[in-house]
């Protein structure tokens, strides 16, 4: 990195030098970063106290879920952010053809993520499964449960919704940036973009790895998913 | 004079002084700190003006000292005031036992009490002097205030759950009952009038006033009426749990975890039963109420329950 | 430099201490793009104050409406609902679009890059984004406002807002979640601003005041405002497609939005108050010519209350169902809140002792501040202390706390900062006798509005009532008048600022004597990098260097040709 201090390739006038424009940025993402935990903090609160309010509701109703495509789209999270560190990495390296394959490979898994997102979301409509008028229009909760599984999935569709937008907003983003990378505008050691939209996709790619257990998961620890026992 | 302009309104409840008292200190204390603030500044602004002769700043920057001196005052004297107000408010928060038990329901735009012998009233409230009147409230829409400034007490009043205020009057009179949540248009119209009567004249009043049944007795004929006591009750092959004199224990339940069988586990229990089903029982066997029941008629069998199984007979007795 | 626009030459008599930059950023450019596509943070606070001024006047104008039905005791002048809808209009619309931003997106934007010594802020076309989306959440809520408004007071408490009202809700609840944008950009872009760009020299204890609260400010922007981001959103979500979240009726909880509701909405009052506080401080050394009194102290006790701020969000529902244990805690946590500001007060009075006090407008407001918020904040302490809040929640003993502190608090602040920095924003001077006059007058008609609240409070009558019991009248009589009082002095403020714009004294840099990168180093009107070419800013002294010499303020009307 010491080897461009000459050049001010990047430089934008109003910062003093690169080294102060770059860790300008990176605090700025920070920050960001922890917004957004505040943000997903007030989704995870109200899910634990109505968890902890129905846990037998709460359940019957992440029983619905699939767990298998859960885990599936949990590795693809999981591989997007390893091309994408691999990206960022190509970056650091000054490998123009490395970052545009690493986005390119985050940009797939992303989007792998998003179908198997379309497959649940549709089963759940099919089901009867949307909060709302028509929840539970297939009978699938007695009235004793329907309700709080309601609460259950709206806070599911809430919290999947926001972290599935969260993403679409990143793979926008990605798209831009290829374009900027193919133009080679990553040179000369200005990659704080790329640093830092990849703290962005690793934020989003935990709050995944925190939804997973939390949603899919309720049942696993009691025994076999949906037996009826008090 | 004063009566035309009052700073504060009739003390009328065992609280109302003691609440006066502390607000009387936090007054004095406030006064206090305003004016030597005020005093403070007009004074520094007149005596270190900038247009006396030879003005000179001094090159003062700390004092560690002071700074210590003013936050150890102001927090010892918040501490006081703290300690001061909690409790009293827990005080106001534990309801006193052999206290009149009267239900309450807020909806919009009214208030709906019935006094433990059973009468009812309509926005109004008319209570005996000189005796402690507990009120389990709940709401029917969205969340109402029980608001009644003679006694210093107030309580809010929220769907789905239930509240409890108390007071025991000490003065003779008619006073103003408002909401004090804001719960739409007819917010401000939602008040009543409640008037405190020597114990004759309310039993007298009592009398003229009609009274079906106590909460006790239209709880107990819920009871039977809705099938409970079908399944609750002590026969060995009872598929429900005996509720006779568990009002108020600790009960076990099929998870391990245990309740209090209280006024919102009996609310629970008759709307969504297999929330907590008691260790022992087969759970999804008692099906819900829910759309069957009103508020009111909960109340009554949680009054009922409350005297269920208890050595000495409640039912119909009337109210201390 | 960008422009090629020169002024005329300065008439012969100017002394130096009056000689202007070529050009300012007011001048560089011309034409309404150069204004809406603007990244010159000076120029976006400009934005900021019109945008914040025309809903000042719309908040203001439910408020003597209010106030206008309240004279008589009966419900004679609007309906119920439509005096719901002003009320809750009246909270959502000063609270979300004027007092928030006040400070921060206007003298914030100002002047934290000029006092901190550097061009622009981190990110400037984020603060330029951050204007657009307070001006989208703002629209909104026109339109909400005007296609029927909203009634559920700004509270929004479940389940009315999100099960019974009848009007748009979920309209209003979009509007504040858009909203929350405007100040999370703004509080993210101080906080990297004043970590990264500070001038050689400049280290944290060197900073003024100012920026100290609006660290601490935008600290609680960032983490505060996403919660009622998502708050607001489940309330619209619920209201949109009938998901039960806080309804009973499915098994929700309404107290549990008072609980996500509050944990923003408490910290928000310390994102009103905090600037203002900043804004106090500089006024107040450079009115005594005095170094602060306790600089460490003031500095610190700006971020404990932000840290402190955000564990109290209890004591607004003691009476609300929420166990008296958990009442216990908050309000113990409370009263540690209050000292802090307890201890800015006492250190602001020290630095009057021996200094060179002068009373012109800016030192008015800020001493009126001192003196009003004090009163506010141990009011503050009558809410706080549980068994007396079980008297007075929800009376006009409430209304009379916190009007004390936002009114007679941030919006003396946000007067005194608007003077005190006025010459330095726009070059011109404004007329200071009347503008003292005005600050009397509006001291005056605020004493008169809202201290007869507190008696009308303690003697029960509660709040967000249309009609009222006939005994209550005299005071609210009293409190009416007042109000008519205070608007004038404020209406008066906003006439002599427009038009010392176009007729005011030309503005010499320093007008008041005062240390400080944007009085001793800027021009006043700033050129677009706030600094003369060429002017290299590294920092030496302490803030608010005042010595002993120093002279005392030389006050505008004085200066001498």
């Amino acid at each position: 990195m010491s080897d461009h201090a000459h050049s001010t390739y990047g430089l934008v006038h109003h910062f003093d030098d690169l080294e102060q424009q770059k860790e300008t940025g990176t605090l700025g993402m920070w920050s960001f970063l922890i917004t957004e935990v505040l943000f997903f903090g007030g989704l995870f609160g109200a899910y634990a106290v109505y968890r902890s309010q129905f846990p037998d509701a709460f359940q019957v109703a992440s029983a619905q879920l699939k767990v298998g495509l859960g885990a599936i789209n949990t590795i693809v999270l999981i591989c997007s952010s390893v091309t994408m560190a691999l990206g960022v990495h190509a970056a650091q390296k000054g490998s123009k053809n490395g970052i545009i394959l690493g986005l390119i490979g985050t940009l797939v898994f992303g989007a792998a993520f998003l179908v198997v997102k379309y497959f649940e979301y549709k089963e759940k409509w099919d089901h009867g499964l949307i909060p709302g008028y028509h929840f539970n229009s297939h009978g699938t909760f007695d009235s004793l449960h329907a309700g709080p599984a309601q609460m259950y999935f709206a806070l599911y569709f809430v919290m999947t919704g926001m972290h599935a937008f969260h993403m679409v907003i990143g793979m926008i983003l990605m798209f831009w940036l290829i374009a900027k990378a193919r133009k080679n505008y990553f040179r000369e050691g200005h990659y704080a973009l790329i640093e830092n939209f990849g703290l962005y996709w690793h934020f989003v790619d935990i709050v995944w790895i925190f939804l997973f257990p939390l949603l899919y998961l309720v049942g696993a620890h009691s025994g076999a998913g949906g037996a009826h026992h008090g | 004079m004063w009566k035309d302009f009052p700073f504060y309104p009739e003390q009328a409840s065992t609280i109302a002084q003691p609440v006066d008292l502390l607000y009387f200190f936090l007054v004095a204390v406030s006064a206090f700190f305003a004016l030597l603030i005020s005093v403070l500044i007009v004074v520094f602004a007149s005596k270190y003006r900038a247009s006396r002769p030879n003005p000179v700043s001094a090159h003062i920057v700390g004092s560690n000292k002071l700074e210590v001196i003013w936050t150890v005052i102001p927090l010892g004297l918040t501490m006081i005031m703290f300690a001061w107000g909690t409790v009293l408010f827990f005080d106001q928060s534990r309801m006193p036992p052999d206290a009149m038990q009267f239900t309450l329901t807020g909806k919009q735009w009214m208030w709906k009490v019935q006094h433990p012998s059973g009468q009812r009233e309509i926005n109004d409230l008319h209570v005996p002097i000189h005796k402690a009147c507990t009120f389990t409230m709940t709401s029917e829409d969205v969340i109402h205030s029980y608001y009644i400034p003679v006694f210093r007490t107030k309580q809010d009043v929220v769907p789905g759950r239930y509240s409890q205020l108390w007071f025991e009057a000490t003065k003779l009179g008619t006073f103003d009952i408002f909401c004090a949540e804001y719960c739409g248009t007819k917010h401000s119209q939602m008040t009543g009038k409640v008037t405190v009567m020597s114990q004759e004249d309310y039993e007298r009043w009592l009398s003229g006033a009609v009274a079906n049944e106590t909460p006790v007795q239209a709880g107990e004929r819920l009871f039977t009426a809705l099938r409970c006591i079908t399944c609750h009750n002590a026969t060995s092959t009872a598929r429900g749990p005996n509720l006779a004199g568990q009002f108020g224990k600790e009960v076990e339940l099929a998870s391990g975890a245990k309740v209090i069988f209280d006024a919102d586990y009996v609310h629970e229990s008759i709307l969504n039963p297999t929330a907590k089903t008691v260790t022992g029982f087969q759970a999804g066997l008692m099906p819900t109420y829910q759309g069957q029941v009103k508020e009111e008629d909960i109340l009554s069998l949680i009054a009922f329950l409350k005297t269920y199984g208890a050595t000495t007979p409640a039912a119909g007795a009337p109210a201390k | 430099m960008k422009s090629t626009v020169l002024t005329p030459p300065a008439p012969a008599a100017h002394p130096p201490q009056i000689a202007k930059a070529k050009t300012n950023y007011l001048t560089a450019d011309f034409g309404w793009k150069s204004w809406l596509f603007t990244v010159d943070h000076k120029r976006i606070a400009v934005l900021y104050l019109v945008s914040i001024m025309v809903f000042f006047l719309i908040g203001g104008t439910f408020a003597i409406l209010m106030r206008g039905e309240l004279l008589t005791p009966k419900g004679d002048l609007f309906d119920a609902d439509t005096y719901n809808k002003l009320f809750t209009m009246h909270g959502v619309v000063m609270i979300f679009f004027f007092l928030i931003p006040s400070i921060p997106a206007v003298l914030g934007n100002f002047l934290v890059p000029i006092m901190i010594g550097t061009k622009d802020l981190a990110f400037p076309k984020i603060n330029l984004l951050s204007w657009y989306i307070y001006l989208v959440g703002g629209g909104a809520t026109l339109y909400v406002a005007i296609s029927g408004g909203i009634d559920t007071g700004w509270t929004f408490y479940a389940p009315y807002s999100s099960t019974y009202a009848n009007t748009n809700v979920a309209g209003a609840a979009i509007a504040v979640f858009v909203t929350g944008f405007s100040s999370i950009l703004t509080g993210l872009n101080f906080i990297v601003t004043i970590h990264k760009m500070r001038a050689p020299g400049m280290t944290w204890f060197r900073m003024p005041l100012f920026l100290w609260a609006q660290y601490a400010t935008s600290l609680i922007m960032i983490m505060g405002t996403p919660v009622l981001a998502i708050t607001v959103l489940l309330l619209a979500l619920e209201r949109t497609f009938h998901i039960g979240i806080f309804d009973p009726a499915l098994g929700g909880d309404p107290v549990l939005f008072q609980h996500l509701f509050w944990f923003y909405s408490h910290p928000a009052v310390y994102i009103m108050i905090l600037p203002g506080m900043g804004v106090v401080s500089e006024i107040v050394a450079c009115f005594s010519k005095k170094p602060m009194f306790g600089y460490h102290f003031i500095a610190f006790s700006s971020l404990a209350i932000a840290i402190f701020g955000f564990v109290v969000w209890g004591h607004h529902m003691f009476v609300s169902g929420q166990s008296a244990y958990a009442g216990f805690v908050f309000s113990f946590l409370t009263m540690l809140v209050a000292i802090p500001s307890a201890v800015k007060v006492f250190n602001w009075i020290a630095t009057l002792y021996k200094g060179q006090v002068s009373l012109e407008t800016p030192m008015l407001y800020a001493l009126g501040f001192i003196g009003l918020f004090t009163i506010g904040g141990v009011t503050g302490l009558f809410l706080a202390v549980m068994g007396l809040d079980r008297h007075v929640h929800d009376t006009y003993f409430v209304v009379a706390h916190f009007h004390y502190v936002m009114v007679g608090g941030m919006v003396m602040a946000f007067m005194g900062g608007m003077h005190f920095w006025w010459s330095k924003m726009f070059g011109r001077m404004y007329p200071e006798a009347m503008a003292q006059f005005a600050a009397v007058v509006i001291f005056v008609g605020f004493n008169f509005t809202f201290f007869p609240q507190f008696i009308l409070g303690y003697m029960g009558m509660p709040r967000r009532y249309h009609q009222y019991n006939v005994e209550f009248q005299t005071l609210n009589v009293l409190s009416s008048a007042g109000a008519s009082i205070l608007g004038m002095g404020f209406l008066m403020t906003i006439a002599y600022f427009v038009w010392s714009l176009k007729w005011g004294k030309p503005a010499p840099q320093n007008p008041f004597g005062a240390k400080g990168l944007e009085w001793e180093r800027a021009p006043s009107p700033p050129p677009t990098y706030n600094f003369e070419e060429g002017d290299k800013i590294i920092v030496t002294e302490d803030a608010y260097a005042y010595t002993s010499e120093e002279p005392a303020v030389i006050a505008a009307h004085e200066v001498k040709k």
